[in-house]
């Protein structure tokens, strides 16, 4: 048997929609019994919706209120005692997973495969190289530990309608006060979040200022998406970074992108290859997005855009 | 001596156009510009800014990899580095073998901080600077946008997916950097040949402990799957009736 250990993402007292993805990724590893651990202050929300998720066995629950917010350095030492026994140690490939990760697997000793795209075998794993230009096959040593982060954008939400039980344990473990907490600054805001949203509506350089930008948001709300970024538009200013598509961004799945004044570098396509269906709005007929797109519309972005605002 | 040591990655330079070998082996290099990994680079250029404001008086650019890896050395000295040191190896190695091979480094040079690229433009891994932290059990301040030092502590703000997140880091610590945290100058030709003079030491991995064997197998690479290219449409009103074709509308 391959037992799995998730490492649950979640802010607000609410599970990170990319932990449903990790389920999915751990359930198609053959023979496996996954276990996703709950590290918070309170969390008995967090592990609730963990618990509903369809191929999870059982949840940990580790309430501490050290856990919350999240620092990778405090959180690790706590999972590498969890650890013990697992084949696999799972976190999401978001900025979380990112940080944490690696420091759970050098305190275990153990390799770590990042961006977990496929599961071949219980051995035999793929995932992207070269900013996604290349495709590498990777094979872990048989009955050693492995950590793993999972390209979310890869996976489906694994569905709800489970009832796991709920353990609270605790870790026994010296915990670092060398790294805190200060601050952390978040648009709030009412549209889908990015990551796993079905619709989004990116800007790119051409939409030439903050104010600008603005243009995309009456789309965005008829067609009920999230809003991205190019990263052109991110360093100009004219959107925050966490609105990043792309290689060092998001990686995002989503049902429809749209792709409005973005020329499409490679950075970016890596972000979106995975989209269902890609429309892209550019004035320039040569721009490489074109070459990814399903739909394409050669024109000024200033009239177009609240012209198919308009017909929606 | 307040020292900070920066990880140099000698990579396949980022304007290429990467390509898979026809056998699948690896990724074609032969005649291939190489590199400083970019983000090793916005490193570097942390660690000069922060010597120009006082806050340090030393910069030892390090590099684990093969004897080539001189070059990207060279170029980190004629950057501003004051000194170099290549770690040699010759087979690939995999993140927990370098972050071995940096806290080898580290034992020895005492730096105040240690600064490293958020992730290389090859591997992709974004492993290394996490590890090194852990095994060195000193803090980490990942994906940084932004580093101030305040007496015996950094506070660095963080480019993470819900927004900027700051926290506060004892020293020493390891940093690694994001696209914004500075844009790195231009190497001047009167530093290249500056640089010539500056020391690059050259130590044999056995001498760091390097264990080479890899703990993960790369069996095959393949090129991705390309998508189909689509329709062109004339205007707004043909491109509203393919999205409600396609139920997207």
């Amino acid at each position: 048997m391959n037992r799995i250990l998730i490492v649950a993402e979640h802010a607000d007292g609410k599970l990170n929609a990319a932990i449903a993805k990790c389920v999915s990724c751990a359930v198609s590893i053959p023979d496996s019994d996954v276990t996703v651990a709950v590290l918070a202050a309170d969390g008995a929300a967090v592990a609730d919706s963990a618990a509903a998720l369809t191929g999870v066995a059982r949840v940990v629950l580790v309430q501490n209120p050290a856990n919350e917010p999240a620092l990778a350095a405090v959180l690790a030492p706590q999972l590498a005692k969890l650890a013990a026994g697992y084949a696999f140690v799972l976190g999401p490939s978001t900025t979380f997973g990112k940080d944490l990760m690696p420091r759970v697997a050098a305190l275990l000793g153990a390799p770590q495969l990042s961006d977990v795209m496929a599961v071949d075998s219980a051995t035999r794993f793929r995932r992207p190289v070269y900013a996604g230009n290349a495709i590498a096959t990777v094979e872990v040593a048989a009955g050693k530990q492995v950590v793993a982060t999972v390209r979310v954008a890869s996976f489906q939400a694994a569905p709800g309608g489970g009832s796991a039980p709920v353990e609270k344990q605790s870790v026994d473990v010296p915990l670092p006060t060398h790294t805190r907490f200060v601050s952390v600054s978040a648009a709030r805001s009412d549209r889908p979040d990015l990551q796993t949203a079905a619709r989004v509506i990116s800007g790119g350089r051409a939409l030439g200022s903050a104010e600008n930008f603005k243009l995309i948001q009456g789309l965005a709300d008829k067609l009920g998406a999230a809003i991205g970024a190019s990263r052109a538009a991110v360093d100009a200013g004219y959107a925050p970074n966490e609105l990043q598509v792309g290689q060092t961004g998001k990686i995002i799945a989503p049902e429809l992108y749209v792709a409005i004044g973005i020329s499409g570098a490679i950075q970016h396509l890596t972000g979106i290859k995975d989209a269902r269906t890609i429309v892209a709005i550019n004035k320039d007929a040569e721009a490489p997005i074109f070459e990814v797109a399903d739909i394409g519309l050669v024109g000024d972005l200033f009239s177009l855009v609240p012209e198919i605002e308009k017909l929606l | 001596m307040r020292k900070i040591l920066v990880g140099i990655k000698r990579v396949i330079d980022y304007n290429v156009r990467v390509r898979v070998r026809p056998d699948g082996s690896g990724v074609v290099t032969e005649g291939v510009k190489m590199s400083a990994n970019p983000f090793d680079s916005i490193a570097l250029e942390e660690a000069l800014r922060l010597r120009e404001r006082g806050e340090a008086d030393e910069i030892v650019a390090v590099s684990v990899g093969p004897t080539e890896s001189q070059q990207q050395l060279r170029d980190a000295l004629a950057m501003g580095a004051d000194r170099a040191i290549l770690a040699k190896t010759d087979g690939p190695l995999e993140p927990p073998a370098i972050a071995r091979a940096l806290l080898k480094l580290v034992e020895r040079e005492s730096p105040r901080l240690v600064i490293l690229g958020k992730q290389a433009i090859d591997d992709d891994c974004n492993q290394t600077g996490q590890m090194l932290a852990a095994l060195w059990d000193r803090p980490q301040a990942t994906f940084a946008s932004k580093l101030q030092i305040e007496g015996e502590t950094a506070r660095v703000t963080r480019e993470v997916d819900a927004g900027l997140e700051t926290i506060e880091v004892d020293l020493p610590a390891v940093v690694t950097t994001d696209l914004r945290l500075n844009e790195p100058r231009y190497i001047k030709l009167p530093d290249i040949m500056k640089a010539k003079k500056k020391p690059l030491e050259v130590v044999e991995p056995a001498s760091l402990g390097i264990e080479a064997a890899p703990q993960l197998k790369t069996l095959k690479f393949e090129a991705p799957p390309q998508r189909q290219k689509g329709i062109m449409v004339k205007d707004a009103a043909e491109l509203v009736a393919a999205l409600k074709q396609r139920g997207l509308a």
